[in-house]
């Protein structure tokens, strides 16, 4: 799709012409309505102490953020979703990293594996979240009936914050790790053979290769990969509710409740403070966009040294 | 490359397409009436509170109402939904809402989403429901009835005779109920029952005393009458707690968390031995432990005296265009004739007096409790019944605050008073926020 710049024709159209604002106009029209106006609108909201169930009662300036601030629920919601980010992304894009290695050889019904791994992502995530509640269910569930089995001791999943957090993120890596896999392979795929050929040549072994000249050569996709998960990780939500069998609270200690679902706990029940959650979302918002930066610069960082 | 420019452009203009049609599909109003004359009205319900017999009979007696039945899953999922449909006006509220007792209670806070059914004509029906459905339902100054009673929980003991029979107790209702007159007694057998080492546990959780316990002792629970917390101060709902906690350290209890597909799984298993249930706990229990249970449980009345566990109400909203036909399918369900449909089919109890009073509830007999007399069981229970006052936000207190609070200290994550103290701290943010 790259061509060279001056390959391409001047465009024949008066520079006043409509038509090219015309093609770009359907995304930023969707955009503005459904990315722009309620960030906005959102900001508003988060200045006042408007209630879902009572209405608005009114200005009160960043007293819903001051509020935030101070609220203990807020911050181990946020380090639960910190937690659950570092505990779930890391493995995940690890053994993504490694199946595209794998699916990148020459195998016996390519296709059929690269579109396997891609299953578990285009499955519902309610339904993901339902069987998964079976299989780490505490007391007749599929993991402890197995453990059992093998005379190991019964876990109860939701009784502690390392058990829960272990299950929760075996469901979220369940579902991307296939998704991420295909994204690393695309890029590989995409890196010249006579590379592998000449380092083959010069001795370097395939873990060598693997580490030396692979993950260099992707380092943008896997930037690209790390920045979709810390958004994605920072929204986690059905996936630690449907561990709970639904109850927002994420635990009785709210060991595992994420910020997304404290946020929906504070506007949708609770006292339906609209204005509150309004302002926590504005600070997620802005925790993800400063935790995404500094993913980039440290990714950039540590994956450049490795290609030295 | 032109290939794809001009496939982008078809994916454009079918993206700009797409989003015109959902946006009008957004705005078309839904119309009032079907071309055939016929009012459409929806009914919104959760649980099981067995509509569907009760539903069909209205809608042979009303041929120009056709009625939509939508069934909303539980109470914790459909609550929220309802919230924001109300406070957006959504086309997705239904005309006749089903409302759990704490939910009601919440809305009496702020009733000006809700029609006053004293306009459309329910004044007259006063003296057909038990005083305590009745007042319930009205707003704190008693110029706005927002909610006509549906079924009433009352209270019982539920408990499998086949378990009973393996430790060597009574298995007859009336010795068993003479085995528990008072909540000491109940523990005394609880001791004597595990001794015998069935493998099963006396009671479920810990948590499943509390409505019962605290509904017979107290008459406030997280609010006094002037809706102050006072959740730290109420004796008896810490006593309550207290003996739940010391019912699991002494190992009495299967420390389950209601709700869940495991405490679903315990009944099918026989995993524990006895659990309060209030009438609609019957439909709960059969469902849950299926044909093989059937016969093997049976219903005793409950330690420490009567008292009544949940029920629900109907309302209908006040953005509801339809109040005349919505009003008449609720008159119907929470009449006489739909009470009855309501207990056969699900085993919820009556609040209408008439319904209470006929044989079909007063001598009924539940075949999948061993033929026990729930009729005349569930009605003692709520003749001498003593009103609770419960508060705005009592069942979100309940479900999000306390119950896992104590669920944490049952399972020993924490400790009985940190988890009362963070119970408080949470619930006092919650009810005066």
């Amino acid at each position: 799709m790259t061509a060279p710049p001056g390959a391409v024709a001047k465009p024949r159209r008066r520079p006043g012409s409509a038509t090219p604002y015309l093609y770009v106009a359907p995304f930023f029209v969707l955009f503005a309505a459904f990315g722009l106006f309620p960030l906005i609108y959102t900001a508003w909201v988060s200045l006042r102490d408007w209630r879902l169930v009572g209405g608005d009662r009114g200005f009160v300036g960043l007293d819903n953020y001051t509020e935030v601030l101070t609220d203990a629920r807020f911050w181990n919601a946020l380090g639960n979703t910190f937690g659950l980010f570092i505990v779930a992304t890391v493995p995940q894009l690890l053994i993504a990293l490694w199946l595209a290695n794998l699916l990148n050889r020459k195998l016996r019904l390519q296709t059929a594996f690269r579109m396997g791994v891609l299953l578990p992502n285009i499955t519902s995530v309610a339904a993901v979240g339902i069987v998964f509640g079976f299989i780490f269910a505490d007391r007749y569930g599929l993991v402890n009936w197995l453990l059992d089995l093998i005379g190991a001791d019964v876990v109860e999943w939701r009784a502690s914050r390392r058990t829960a957090w272990f299950a929760i993120s075996v469901m979220v890596d369940w579902r991307w790790i296939g998704y991420n896999a295909l994204i690393y392979l695309a890029a590989m795929q995409a890196i010249p053979r006579d590379l592998y050929e000449s380092a083959a040549l010069d001795g370097a072994s395939r873990a060598r290769q693997f580490w030396r000249l692979t993950v260099p050569m992707i380092q943008p996709t896997i930037l690209f990969t790390i920045i979709i998960s810390t958004i994605g990780g920072m929204q986690l939500f059905t996936e630690p509710l449907l561990f709970n069998y639904g109850r927002i609270e994420g635990g009785p200690l709210n060991e595992y409740q994420t910020i997304a679902m404290y946020i929906y706990q504070r506007t949708f029940r609770g006292n339906t403070e609209y204005g509150y959650g309004a302002a926590m979302s504005w600070l997620l918002f802005a925790i993800i966009i400063a935790f995404a930066l500094v993913n980039f610069y440290l990714v950039r960082r540590t994956v450049r040294g490795s290609s030295k | 490359m032109g290939a794809i420019r001009s496939r982008l452009r078809g994916f454009t203009t079918a993206a700009l397409v797409l989003g015109l049609v959902l946006g009008a599909a957004a705005c078309s109003a839904e119309d009032d009436k079907s071309g055939d004359g016929k009012t459409t009205v929806t009914i919104q319900w959760f649980g099981s509170p067995g509509f569907d017999q009760a539903i069909k009979d209205f809608q042979a007696a009303n041929p120009d109402i056709v009625v939509k039945s939508e069934n909303r899953g539980q109470l914790k999922d459909f609550q929220p939904l309802l919230v924001q449909w109300l406070a957006t006006g959504s086309s997705q509220l239904g005309d006749v809402i089903m409302l759990e007792e704490g939910t009601l209670l919440e809305f009496l806070q702020e009733p000006s989403k809700w029609a006053n059914l004293l306009d459309l004509g329910a004044a007259s029906l006063k003296d057909t429901y038990l005083p305590y459905k009745w007042e319930n339902g009205f707003t704190a100054d008693k110029s706005k009835l927002v909610g006509l009673g549906t079924d009433i929980g009352g209270l019982a003991m539920c408990y499998r005779s086949d378990l009973f029979a393996k430790a060597k107790l009574p298995t007859d209702r009336e010795s068993v109920s003479k085995l528990w007159p008072t909540w000491e007694a109940y523990e005394q057998q609880g001791l004597k029952f595990k001794a015998a080492n069935t493998g099963a546990t006396w009671i479920d959780s810990a948590t499943s005393i509390m409505q019962p316990y605290i509904m017979q002792n107290s008459d406030t629970w997280f609010y006094d009458r002037s809706n102050n917390f006072i959740l730290d101060s109420n004796p008896k709902v810490r006593e309550a707690y207290d003996y739940g906690l010391k019912l699991a350290g002494e190992g009495l209890t299967s420390k389950l968390v209601r709700w869940t597909p495991d405490w679903d799984a315990a009944f099918k298993n026989a995993a524990f031995a006895t659990v309060p249930c209030a009438a609609w706990g019957t439909g709960v229990i059969s469902e849950r432990a299926g044909d093989a249970g059937k016969g093997k449980w049976d219903i005793a009345t409950i330690p420490g005296g009567s008292g009544n566990w949940g029920g629900s109400y109907l309302a209908i909203p006040e953005q509801s265009k339809k109040k005349d036909a919505a009003y008449k399918l609720l008159t119907y369900l929470t009449g006489k004739a739909g009470h009855l449909a309501e207990f056969k089919e699900k085993g919820g109890m009556p609040s209408s007096i008439p319904a209470l009073d006929d044989p079909a509830f007063a001598d009924a007999k539940n075949e999948y409790f061993s033929n026990a007399p729930v009729g005349r069981i569930f009605g003692a229970s709520v003749k001498t019944l003593k009103p609770i006052y419960l508060g705005p936000k009592h069942q979100q207190l309940w479900e999000t605050i306390l119950e896992p609070a104590m669920q944490a200290a049952e399972k020993g994550s924490l400790g009985a008073d940190a988890a009362f103290t963070k119970a408080v701290t949470d619930g006092k943010k919650l009810a005066t926020g």
